[in-house]
């Protein structure tokens, strides 16, 4: 039998994987459908701590951001520690944004304020248009599926059984033992439901509750810029401080900020849109317009390079926009790793630290009542 | 820029050699273009079969499909880059830059 | 709903993507039968592939220059009048035209995009009640590309199909073209791909393509047919007059001492920054390379079969199917409808057919939209049985020219499978030993299909390499749009013309 069975190849699966075998357990991971092809597929794979207002998210996020540090000595995938530029258009929301700084600092989040003029120091190419911004050292980046992929490689013992889904759970009284797939049972010492955007799914095959959503995301991705073609050469992570309302905003309607980056290969990813459509994949061209303007105003040497591909992926809700992470006091052996909304990349090894943490029986690094699974039970 | 050793080599149906309309450069060398033929095409019969080289690798690249889907064809005219070479058809004056 | 307000001055009737022999054919049915009809194609000339020909100033210096079809297609050409036709337009998304809210939270619409939702079959109907209509988002021009948006009640799809490339050690070496760029190249331009060319590949098609470069003087060092020509027995039975055709071809060849050769391939192509030779096998049953030689020459033409360009089908959720040859084409009806109503598909996106079976398919098309919007239209019955003829010939040839898996016994580890994106074999196998399982997630963890053709040249070959047939392409942006013109910016607004176009996009929704 083995240890723990890890619902879902993402890169919170895979993180789990990661470090519950690292803890010396047995650890199988079961997805459906092929490695890191739900939204880990589709994620940009920002590494924020600039995003997030102090408390529980912010913390797992600078754990994460260390622990990220650490994963990157794996090696097989992108890691880039560039940085963050969060740009205010106004003057109010320059001052909004030095003060989120300031309490970020307290937290232990380090930034440097940026003065309107000091702006082409860190990205020439930028609108003029400015009223200032912060930038934030520890912002970085990874490829998603590549480091998915390698968490699971590198898990040591790990077995990854792909095409595999899990139909049902196996139960003991109101204890989990294990799973049922579609090729047969797999009985295990404990479940994690690391299923994205599909874990309400896999968490009522228990009978139980857990309100996870699609929120869908458009990205739209140039022509490989660099070479001869020269400029804008995109050094950061740039985004909008109106990305920071949209991420916690409750709207059902579209929303979008800019969030613009270049990537290794030349690439400049284009985000971030946010809707709550359901799983319709159908590409809606006024949002991918809505993106484009954007990323034209804020850095409008753009207007003149192509889009060559757009894609959307579906991030895990939570009506409290906060992951769910820890032991299912409803279903003993059930735990759960899902949630993450648009940061699951980010949040990723802490959420894989914790869980695995758990499963070794050792107490938590962190507070986790603020992800407790059974926190929206009416 | 990839030359043929022998000089221009096509560009001719059955010995018919083509009115060359006018003419236009490749690195600043004169190369004959019939009105309606594309620049791709213009190169081709030329003799030169490339006019970019990959990001990564650095190889050369010309022709390959000859419709507009693979985009190995990426030329700068008149100083403006990635237009396609077989969809872009040759203006009397136009600049080819290669590299 | 016919009449609804959503249908601006400026809505057509109908909007055909493609003016080859499918979309030329269907555009002239549909005016015939009074409809006020837009044709949209990429390239600056009418006829798509098959009536490719070269522009008048270059044919007046060579008068014998042979152009097939040419009479068929003048006299298609001619029947255009009354057709708006919009030349140099590639059409790079195209929408559905209705209350967006009040479609999106329909349950039924979340697996559509997917293209093989079989629950898209609830809604197989005749067409007759397409919603408000569709939006063609084009860009115009070529070296100052401005977005004209045209409207229109019903759509045809009739964008062709594209070469099948498969990898081989040194197949991007410039002189190494694609049997159909070969084609067009001499055909439109009347520029032999090279001075000493070898063509290869499988299929009919490279018959022509030898024929065509050897009587426009270039010496053709050899064909070689992978397959063996074998298997033909229940095509020809259907076409006889085929065999005599092929035999033709064979004729012009022989006569020109062009070497003939079935069961062999180009396994390598050589050269330091050109192509200098080719290596020449034989091919095993499965396509395993045996006995090889080498033959001196700076071109290339290679072709495996086409694949018909679906994304903007695809891109409406129309259902889609793998056809005989493993690519995808779109499921239409007896009246080439689509499974999403109002959009309809001829020519090669229903099935690579040829040239006849899409003329045939495009007038069946254009007098089925006619119907549907309640023109009258009198039953063709010789038509859809031509049709079925000639669509039963085409999947018996595809039948009788397969492409087998051998060839992945061609690829060495540093051969590149993607060239865009310069992705080597050995990245692709990597990444199924990480545990990519379909084309998509090789995609995902070793960038095949990424960059600038978006798969459309390795996607067969990445998708056979994972084991699958070639998935329904997921193509958002069917061409590459600057972010200036995709932002609808103000400057640009001013350049389009006439009532239809609608620069900022703000008016089409
Ligand atoms: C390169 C090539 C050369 C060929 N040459 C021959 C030949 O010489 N003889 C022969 O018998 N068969 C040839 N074929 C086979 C070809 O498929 C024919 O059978 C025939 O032309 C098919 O007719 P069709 O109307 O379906 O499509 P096509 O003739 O291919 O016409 C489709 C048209 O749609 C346009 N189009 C596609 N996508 C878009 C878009 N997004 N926006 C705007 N326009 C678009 C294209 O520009 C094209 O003009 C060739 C195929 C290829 C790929
Ligand atoms: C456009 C966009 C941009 C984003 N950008 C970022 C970013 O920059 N930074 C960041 O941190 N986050 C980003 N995100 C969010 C991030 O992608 C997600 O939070 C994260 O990928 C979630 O990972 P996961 O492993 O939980 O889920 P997934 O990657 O979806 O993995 C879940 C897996 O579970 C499998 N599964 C589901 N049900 C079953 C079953 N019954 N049996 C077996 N397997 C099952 C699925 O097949 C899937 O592979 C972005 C998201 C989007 C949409
Ligand atoms: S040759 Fe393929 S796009 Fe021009």
């Amino acid at each position: 039998m083995t240890d723990v069975v890890v619902v879902g190849a993402g890169v919170v699966g895979a993180a789990c994987a990661y470090y519950a075998a690292r803890a010396g357990l047995s650890v199988t991971v079961l997805d459906r459908g092929p490695v890191a092809a739900g939204t880990t597929g589709a994620g940009e794979g920002n590494i924020l701590v600039s995003d997030k207002e102090p408390g529980p998210e912010l913390e797992l996020a600078l754990l994460s951001a260390r622990l990220w540090r650490e994963l990157a000595g794996l090696g097989g995938f992108e890691y880039e520690a560039k940085g963050g530029l969060v740009v205010a258009e106004t003057s109010e929301v320059l001052g909004s944004l030095a003060d989120l700084a300031v309490a970020q600092a307290g937290a232990g989040v380090e930034h440097v304020p940026v003065a309107a003029g000091e702006l082409p120091g860190y990205e020439p190419d930028l609108t003029p248009d400015l009223a200032g911004g912060v930038y934030y050292p520890q912002d970085s980046q990874v490829q998603p599926m590549l480091a998915a992929a390698r968490l699971l490689s590198g898990a040591p013992g790990a077995v990854l059984r792909t095409g595999v889904e899990v139909t049902g759970l196996l139960r003991d009284g109101d204890r989990v033992t294990g799973v049922r797939t579609n090729e047969g049972d797999i009985p295990a010492g404990a479940v994690v439901n690391a299923a994205g955007t599909w874990s309400g799914e896999v968490a009522a095959l228990a009978g139980l509750d857990l309100p996870i959503l699609p929120r869908r995301g458009f990205i739209l991705v140039t022509e490989p810029l660099g070479g001869r073609l020269g400029p804008p050469l995109i050094r950061h992570k740039v985004y909008t401080a109106a990305y920071v309302t949209d991420v916690a905003s409750d709207s059902e309607g579209l929303e979008t900020s800019a969030v613009i980056e270049g990537t290794p290969s030349g690439t400049v990813l284009i985000g971030a849109s946010r809707e709550r459509v359901g799983f319709d994949r159908t590409t809606s061209i006024p949002v991918l317009e809505a993106l484009a303007r954007q990323a034209v105003a804020l850095f409008p040497g753009l207007a003149a390079r192509r889009v060559i591909r757009a894609y959307c992926g579906f991030r895990p809700y939570c009506p409290d926009h906060l992951p769910v992470i820890g032991a299912d006091p409803r279903a003993p052996g059930l735990y759960h790793a899902c949630g993450h909304e648009g940061a699951g990349i980010g949040l990723a090894p802490a959420t894989g630290h914790l869980v695995a943490g758990l499963l070794a029986g050792a107490a938590p690094t962190l507070d986790l009542s603020p992800f407790r699974p059974e926190r929206f039970a009416a | 820029m990839t030359r043929s050793q022998e000089g221009p080599h096509a560009g001719r149906l059955d010995g018919a050699r083509p009115v060359p309309a006018f003419e236009i450069t490749v690195d600043g060398r004169p190369v004959p273009a019939a009105p309606g033929q594309t620049i791709g095409a213009v190169l081709h019969a030329a003799g030169v079969v490339s006019w970019r080289t990959t990001r990564v690798g650095g190889r050369p690249r010309g022709l390959f499909c000859g419709i507009g889907i693979c985009f190995d064809c990426l030329v700068t005219v008149n100083g403006t880059p990635s237009l396609r070479a077989c969809q872009t058809e040759a203006l009397p004056g136009d600049r080819v830059t290669t590299g | 709903m016919p009449g609804s307000g959503h249908e601006g001055p400026g809505t057509r009737d109908l909007a055909i993507v493609g003016a080859g022999p499918a979309g030329m054919a269907a555009a002239v049915a549909a005016s015939r039968a009074g409809l006020d009809v837009v044709l949209v194609d990429a390239q600056a000339r009418l006829g798509g592939q098959y009536f490719r020909h070269a522009p008048p100033g270059l044919r007046a210096g060579h008068p014998g220059t042979p152009q097939r079809g040419f009479g068929r297609f003048t006299r298609l050409a001619e029947a255009l009048t009354g057709v708006d036709v919009r030349l140099g337009h590639r059409v790079w998304a195209v929408e559905k035209a209705v209350e967006k809210n009040a479609e999106r939270n329909t349950a039924g619409n979340a697996g559509k995009a997917a293209g093989n939702d079989p629950g898209n079959e609830a809604d197989q109907n005749p067409g007759k009640d397409a919603a408000a209509g569709f939006i063609v988002h084009c860009l115009a021009g070529t070296r100052d590309e401005r977005r004209v948006t045209l409207r229109a009640r019903r759509l045809l799809i009739a964008t062709g199909a594209h070469d099948r490339p498969l990898p081989f050690p040194g197949w991007d070496l410039p002189g190494v073209l694609t049997a159909g760029g070969a084609q067009a190249l001499l055909k439109g331009d009347l520029v032999p791909a090279g001075r000493t060319v070898v063509v290869a590949g499988t299929g009919p098609f490279l018959l022509p393509v030898a024929a065509g470069l050897a009587e426009a003087g270039a010496r053709v060092a050899g064909v070689f047919e992978a397959n063996g020509g074998a298997g033909l027995a229940p095509a020809l039975a259907v076409r006889p007059g085929k065999l005599a055709e092929g035999a033709g071809y064979l004729w012009r060849l022989a006569r020109r001492r062009v070497p003939y050769a079935v069961r062999h391939a180009v396994v390598e192509a050589h050269g330091g920054d050109r192509l200098t030779h080719v290596t020449v096998a034989r091919l095993g049953r499965d396509w395993t390379p045996g006995a090889r030689r080498t033959i001196a020459c700076d071109a290339l033409a290679v072709g495996y079969g086409f694949v018909p360009q679906i994304e903007l089908a695809t891109q409406l959720g129309c259902a889609t199917e793998a056809g005989g040859d493993g690519e995808q084409v779109v499921v239409v009806d007896a009246g080439m409808r689509t499974s999403v109503p109002g959009v309809y598909a001829a020519g090669e996106p229903t099935g690579v057919g040829g040239a006849d079976l899409a003329e045939a398919e495009g007038w069946i098309a254009g007098r089925a939209v006619a119907a549907d919007l309640g023109r009258p239209v009198r039953p063709a019955p010789a038509l859809s049985r031509r049709r079925d003829r000639l669509a039963a010939f085409g999947r018996a040839m595809q039948d009788a020219y397969p492409v087998r898996d051998g060839w992945k016994g061609w690829l060495r580890g540093d051969t590149l499978v993607c060239r865009c994106e310069e992705v080597p074999y050995a990245r692709v196998r990597e990444a199924l030993a990480l545990g990519a399982t379909d084309a998509r997630s090789v995609k995902l963890l070793a960038r095949p299909g990424m960059g600038w053709c978006q798969g459309r040249v390795c996607g067969y070959a990445v998708a056979r390499l994972a084991g699958e047939t070639s998935p329904p392409p997921r193509r958002p942006v069917a061409h590459p749009v600057r972010l200036g013109d995709l932002a609808g910016l103000p400057d640009r607004a001013d350049e389009t013309q006439g009532t239809a176009n609608d620069p900022a996009g703000e008016e089409a929704r």
